[in-house]
């Protein structure tokens, strides 16, 4: 297993150490992880799979939450979709 | 597909690790399963960047005869088997015994700019380092109240952010007094001296509590209110956390007695970790907040239990209550400042699932028909943070936990036995 993992969020190169989280990656690129139900953005607040604040689309699955999901090689993740 | 173990151990946290060890010991088929992509829980989460501590390691590492499900959800239960949910299928494992330590999570409350991008919890954001968010060069206010606080913001450190202060609720003499108690804890002592030195720089400032943070898209700063009135800090990122609150959704739907039900309930448990259900055991922080230590004793414990070997099991009672002393301990000197209950406004959004503020809710008295009217704690999160917090400020007593416990898909829940009409929505 090589030490970083490269992988896309809204279209933008990014490397994290290898076992970091798709929210740590999405992290680099932008704050806005989705958008509330009025519009709003919004971002982790637990860290640990319990609010649901971290949902991004994951290789065209929406509402996955991004710090429960280790990131990997060539995946492609969409924010605030 | 439906497979059987004699032990199934949910949480893989301390006590669900030294529950799974110690059934497996003596040759029963143990599987340990998780949420989580690894084993390890909250204090033991692993970290991209440092090394694991050398009880986890062995914890982890020396696991023997366990079969470790990480990345599998239990979502709903039957009396003798769970449904799971991994990212790949569905399916049903059945158990002889079942030991729940499914530990806790933060007490998130609301306040003013609480939804804005870059506030988290502060044992959120330390798990968030962990799995690699980029906190280096960055200036974090960490708040809320209790010991996590200082591991928050040591954890941090390490990953090289700024912390700019750490601003604890409970008065400087109630943290004088706990820290004078802790000294019936050798090691939690040592612990708690080691951490206040490597923060020795950190202000560490007592009376004083987050009541508003502001900012465009994210946060840029936040009001601190501290006994020598208002403080205005800017900042990249706040880290708010209140205490812990015990996870018993599990507990609950399998038909356990929960004691607190009203506020933030607990699993009930009797001396040897028996709950109020035939082979099911309990362990760890799901059954009152007490840290790391009472959770691996009470997971040996109920590890111990589940394979019917009670007298190894008693031989732990002594050293367990003495451990679950300090749980008073931490609750005594953490109370909440009643003030903390009046931060949120009108406007202040309450369920961040369903965006419904404070204000909506006036005029219910029951959590069930502020959900019917409003959809407060409908949403993904199933009124785990807007639950929690209500009950908190005084609100509605918290609702009971229903299948699916965390939202399912379409395919896992199609498996399940009854289901409520609302169960799908938000996931
Ligand atoms: C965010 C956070 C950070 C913390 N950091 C520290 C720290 O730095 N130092 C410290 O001393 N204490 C810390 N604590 C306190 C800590 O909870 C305890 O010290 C210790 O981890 C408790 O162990 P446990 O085994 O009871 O539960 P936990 O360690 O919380 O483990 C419970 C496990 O159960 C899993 N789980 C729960 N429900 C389900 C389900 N339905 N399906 C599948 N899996 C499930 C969870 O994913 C979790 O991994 C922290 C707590 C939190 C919430
Ligand atoms: S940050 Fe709360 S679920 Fe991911």
């Amino acid at each position: 297993m090589s030490a970083v993992v490269r992988l896309v969020v809204n279209g933008h190169p990014v490397e994290v150490p290898a076992g970091a989280s798709v929210a740590a990656a999405v992290a680099q690129v932008t704050l806005r992880f989705r958008r509330s139900v009025d519009g709003a953005p919004r971002a982790p607040l637990c860290g640990m799979g319990v609010c649901f604040e971290c949902r991004v689309q994951v290789d065209g699955v929406a509402h996955v939450r991004a710090c429960m999901t280790p990131a990997s090689e060539g995946m492609q993740v969409v924010a605030d979709a | 597909m439906r497979e059987h173990y004699d032990v199934l151990v949910v949480g893989a946290g301390p006590a669900g690790l030294a529950a799974a060890q110690a059934a497996a010991s003596r040759g029963a088929r143990v599987g340990l399963l998780d949420a989580q992509p690894r084993a390890g829980g909250q204090v033991w989460r692993h970290d991209v960047r440092l090394p694991a501590p050398r009880a986890a390691r062995r914890a982890i590492d020396k696991l023997q005869g366990v079969e470790v499900l990480v990345r599998h959800s239990v979502v709903a239960a039957e009396p003798t088997a769970l449904r799971v949910e991994t990212p790949q299928d569905s399916r049903l494992l059945s158990f002889g015994a079942l030991v729940l330590a499914t530990g806790a999570r933060e007490l998130l409350l609301p306040f003013p700019g609480w939804t804005l991008p870059g506030v988290t919890g502060a044992g959120g954001l330390q798990a968030l380092a962990k799995q690699g968010w980029p906190v280096a060069g960055k200036r974090v206010v960490i708040a809320g109240s209790g010991p996590l606080l200082l591991a928050a913001a040591d954890t941090l450190r390490k990953h090289g952010a700024q912390v700019l202060g750490i601003f604890e609720q409970a008065s400087a003499d109630a943290v004088r007094s706990f820290a004078w108690q802790l000294r019936q804890w050798p090691a939690r002592a040592w612990q708690a001296a080691g951490l206040r030195l490597r923060l020795a720089g950190v202000p560490y400032r007592f009376g004083s509590f987050v009541r508003e943070a502001v900012g465009d898209d994210a946060v840029r700063g936040v009001e601190i209110e501290t006994p020598r009135g208002v403080q205005h800090v800017e900042c990249d990122l706040l880290a708010a956390g209140y205490g812990l609150v015990p996870n018993t959704e599990l507990a609950s739907l399998l038909g356990c007695a929960l004691d607190d039900a009203d506020t933030h309930p607990r699993v009930q448990v009797d001396s040897l970790l028996r709950t109020s259900v035939a082979n099911v055991h309990a362990a760890g922080e799901s059954c009152g907040i007490g840290g790391l230590a009472v959770a691996r004793i009470e997971g040996a414990m109920a590890g111990l239990m589940a394979i019917g070997d009670t007298a190894a099991a008693s031989a732990w009672m002594p050293q367990r209550d003495r451990e679950r002393r300090f749980d008073a301990l931490l609750a005594r000197h953490f109370t909440l400042d009643p003030r903390l209950r009046t931060l949120a406004d009108d406007q202040t959004p309450v369920c961040r699932c369903e965006d419904v503020r404070l204000g909506a809710l006036a005029g219910f008295g029951d959590a069930r028909a502020a959900k019917l009217a409003t959809r407060c704690g409908m949403g993904a999160c199933q009124g785990r943070i807007c639950g929690a917090a209500l009950a908190e400020l005084g609100r509605f007593p918290r609702g009971a936990a229903r299948p699916p416990v965390f939202p399912a898909r379409l395919a896992t829940l199609a498996g399940l036995a009854t289901l409520p009409s609302d169960a799908y929505r938000g996931s």
